[in-house]
């Protein structure tokens, strides 16, 4: 048996984190001591220690495979000076009053976490420290620590965590902030590669994903749903599905996209999803979709086009005098751009499974945001969000899809139409390509002044997006710190808004994906007509050492110019060369700076090689995975250059229905090599998830246009 | 209709509809959740499995078609030498990030394997440029045949 003792809950901290954010941390830690195998399914907090000295430590982040339920004990094992041999990791369950923020997002766990989950495994160790200082009758200040035991140098005495826990779990939880951390030069684990726990189950064929939850009576329902977004059931004909033997309900759920007491889905429930899935082709269904059927890709590009000659409806910056600089400057350039919306298309198609029981839910949801989606399943099942438990499985991707819980209150919903029966809802690959919440388009007018010198000092942009109540719709954003706008003397950025019916969502490296597009190809040109490459054009113009305030987060020129130097001396940067192409882009305070080499081979591009410079802070704290992490987005974002990703409105609705219509990268177009390597500054760890994305997408297109002399403005890139 | 098969060496009886794919029986009539569903329309390789030693994507396979054939899945991959030298190379490795689509991956890459044991960099991409993985972990998929193959390693694959 367990024998358990929580100490939950006994202190809440305030720690203030990088990016000013303040984040309430439950500081609880329980060290169970056990006398017998301990059940592994379950925890309580983020660590137990087990009989056989092995230490179980929960990870709470949703693991999307960016490698965050290997990170964050990696963190809490190094403070507790355990041998990663002990280490034993668990996925937590979603309960952020526990375990403090629970989102796989922007990048945030390193920043987010470093300092929290290290003094959780402080506290740990203090803890044990403590307790085998009591037993020793010796001060606590004599006492080391070393994979897993505590030791009295003095004595030759040593005793294992196992055999001090069910004391140490009796001392009181010392206090989060002044629990002393390690030095930093003496850790054993932190820049250590620690493989993917995952994998061997992986490579074994075992369940591990939300689509593989199999629960005893469990049902699998698949999804109809509006193909114009924002429309609704008018009629139901289900006579036919429901005389399917097998079928066992037909019921109207809100997605949460069209407003309370609405429908946008309709949900069929079976004994197989296989057949549920079959049974749509039965199902009659009218939808209410007058008001957003007139939406179209061709009808966004012709508004846009008219809107971006005309004046900006709102001012996003204004500094000095552009239009007056402009007409005295010795050089102006002009050009357009623009960007397609963009699906998420992670490889697991959306889904869910609930459980409604004795009026409460239970949920296994393949989630990024469980709090978000606890609240809005919440909302819409007419439960308080107490009466939901989140069970969080591994995600086959998510991209910033799974940001957003249509399933999670999809599900919640069918479940509420069959108590005491588990309901897996999934999506088909066409369903998920049709709802999903878009990376949205947008258009861009630049215009450039440089002087005399051939220094840029005037910059105007206007930026076209979408957006609703002159205010821009979800990740439609431009932030008016977008480089090198803050460091140019005469600047006028305007934003002009359309309507869409279409949800729009975060895509991994939100807005920088298409903003690092824009931005670099444009100071390509820029960096041309003043005679320069765009390495040394970003030089001069970061100009000396200093942090520029942003929006949330300062940008170091510095650390800028740092990776702009390390990239170019890696790949033997010689200035303007045909093939090479150069990007920077600073995301998720991740600075980052790449360079494409490509050939043309029977007309197509042939990318030979991408250099990849990154400064991510102090430490690399997985380094087999950060390689991983870094190649990864390298090669996301040449997919979504180069191979036609684009999706297309017909009648307010999604055209594409699988892979045939929306590429993804194959293996026959990555490039031959991708060399990444890492610059160290004296700034804490922030996250790698995105940042290595956004530079990728100009370096690919300043080296097209170095190679063919065809500059390219227009995602994704139209290759003849 | 009652269908006989052979899973991983073992025999299998199951009673199901003969369009049912063979992915959707190994899933929901079998319990074998290792074989992913990812598209249903044979265009990016998760659900790939084997069939008499050839790959095939399951979810375009009628079950009736798998009757009396030998069907290989990842969870019995590794009873073959090639298959798990391919699995041992993958952890090794540490090829996945979200890890979908590496099931139909290795099988993918065994089959390859089986028929050409010492694969050129252009070899292994054309054969496996039917399995998409949306994290894009190629550089080390490309790794791990080769070191599953005994091949030595390209030039920067960390």
């Amino acid at each position: 048996m367990t024998d358990a003792i929580s100490l939950s809950r006994r202190s809440f901290i305030a720690t203030s984190l990088a990016g000013g954010a303040v984040l309430t941390l439950d500081a609880s830690v329980v060290l169970a001591a056990t006398t017998t195998t301990a059940p592994s399914d379950v925890l309580n907090a983020f660590v137990r220690i087990n009989a056989d000295n092995s230490v179980t430590i929960g990870a709470k982040n949703p693991e999307i495979g960016q490698g965050v339920k290997v990170m964050l004990p990696m963190l809490i094992a190094e403070e507790m000076d355990l041998a990663w041999e002990q280490v034993r990791i668990e996925q937590t369950d979603a309960d952020e009053t526990r375990y403090g923020p629970q989102v796989a997002g922007g990048s945030t766990a390193t920043p987010r976490n470093w300092l929290p989950m290290r003094q959780v495994g402080a506290a740990a160790r203090a803890m044990l420290v403590a307790a085998a200082a009591k037993k020793w009758s010796v001060d606590p200040s004599s006492l080391s620590t070393a994979k897993g035991a505590v030791i009295h140098a003095a004595s030759g005495k040593s005793a294992t965590y196992a055999s001090l826990a069910k004391a140490a779990a009796a001392e009181a939880a010392p206090d989060l902030a002044k629990v002393p951390l390690k030095d930093e030069k003496t850790f054993t684990i932190i820049g250590k590669s620690k493989p993917g726990v995952d994998v061997p189950k992986i490579v074994t064929g075992q369940p591990l994903f939300g689509i593989d939850t199999r629960l005893p009576g469990m049902v699998h329902a698949a999804v109809v749903k509006c193909p114009a977004h924002g429309g609704t059931v008018a009629s139901i004909d289900d006579a036919a599905v429901k005389a399917i033997p097998g079928v066992l309900a037909v019921t109207a759920v809100n997605s949460g996209f069209v407003p309370e007491g609405k429908s946008d889905t309709v949900v069929i429930i079976a004994d197989s999803w296989w057949k549920a899935s079959k049974a749509r082709e039965k199902l009659g269904v009218k939808w209410d979709d007058a008001t957003v059927t007139g939406f179209t890709t061709a009808k966004y590009e012709a508004d846009a086009a008219k809107l971006v000659t005309a004046a900006p409806q709102a001012s996003l910056l204004k500094t000095g005098d552009a239009d007056g600089t402009l007409a005295k400057a010795a050089k102006v350039i002009k050009a357009d751009y623009d960007y397609p919306f963009l699906a998420h298309a992670s490889l697991e198609p959306q889904n869910c499974t609930a459980l409604f029981k004795d009026g409460k839910l239970e949920i296994w949801a393949p989630s990024q945001a469980p709090a978000g989606g606890r609240a809005e399943t919440a909302k819409l099942c007419g439960l308080s969000p107490d009466d939901l438990t989140i069970h969080l499985t591994r995600m086959g991707g998510g991209f910033g899809r799974r940001l957003m819980n249509d399933y999670m209150v999809i599900a919640g919903q069918a479940a509420k139409a069959l108590p005491g029966k588990p309901v897996k809802v999934l999506y088909d690959r066409t369903d998920d390509f049709r709802h999903d919440f878009y990376r949205p388009a947008g258009w861009h007018r630049f215009t450039a002044g440089l002087d005399a010198s051939g220094a840029l000092v005037a910059l105007k942009d206007h930026f076209v997006t979408f957006g609703k109540d002159g205010k821009p719709i979800r990740a439609a954003q431009m932030a008016p710190t977008e480089f090198p706008a803050p460091v140019v003397p005469n600047v006028d950025l305007g934003i002009s808004y359309m309507a869409t019916n279409l949800a729009t969502g975060w895509l991994r490296a939100p807005t920088s994906n298409a903003m690092s597009f824009v931005w670099q190809s444009f100071m390509d040109e820029v960096a041309e007509a003043a005679g320069l490459d765009l390495p040394e054009f970003m030089r001069r113009t970061l100009g000396a050492p200093r942090e520029i305030p942003g929006e949330r987060v300062g940008f170091h020129t510095a650390r800028a110019r740092g990776v702009i130097d390390a990239v170019c001396k890696s790949a033997g940067w010689k200035g303007r060369e045909k093939g090479r192409g150069f990007g920077f882009y600073f995301s998720h305070l991740g600075y980052f700076a790449e360079i494409v080499d490509l050939s043309m081979k029977n007309g197509a591009v042939s990318i030979d090689k991408v250099w990849v410079a990154g400064d991510i802070g102090a430490h690399v704290i997985n380094p087999i995975n950060a390689m991983n992490q870094a190649q990864g987005c390298v090669i996301d974002g040449i997919g979504q250059a180069l191979i036609g990703q684009k999706i297309v409105q017909e009648a307010g609705a999604i055209t594409a229905e699988n892979f045939g219509d929306f590429a993804l990268m194959r293996i026959d177009a990555a490039p031959r090599a991708i060399a990444v390597e890492f610059v160290k500054t004296d700034f804490p760890p922030t996250g790698l998830g995105e940042p290595a994305l956004p530079p990728v997408i100009p370096a690919l297109a300043n080296a097209i246009y170095s190679l063919t002399g065809k500059r390219h403005r227009r995602l994704p890139l139209e290759m003849v | 209709m009652s269908i006989s098969l052979t899973v991983n060496g073992r025999k299998r009886i199951v009673e199901t509809d003969a369009d049912k794919p063979l992915l959707w029986v190994l899933r929901e009539d079998l319990d074998m959740p290792g074989t992913k569903f990812g598209c249903g329309a044979g265009l990016c390789g998760a659900c790939t499995v084997h069939l008499d030693g050839d790959a095939v994507r399951s979810c375009q396979t009628p079950i009736a078609d798998a009757a009396g054939k030998a069907i290989t899945t990842i969870e019995g991959v590794g009873l073959n030498d090639i298959g798990k030298r391919v699995q041992e190379a993958w952890v090794a490795l540490d090829v996945p990030q979200c890890d979908y689509c590496q099931a139909g991956q290795i099988m993918s890459a065994t089959a390859l394997l089986k028929q050409n044991p010492k694969p050129t960099p252009e070899d292994i991409d054309g054969w496996m440029s039917g399995n998409i993985c949306r994290c894009a972990t190629y550089m080390r998929i490309r790794a791990a045949i080769r070191t599953a193959a005994g091949l030595p390693a390209e030039e920067s694959v960390a």
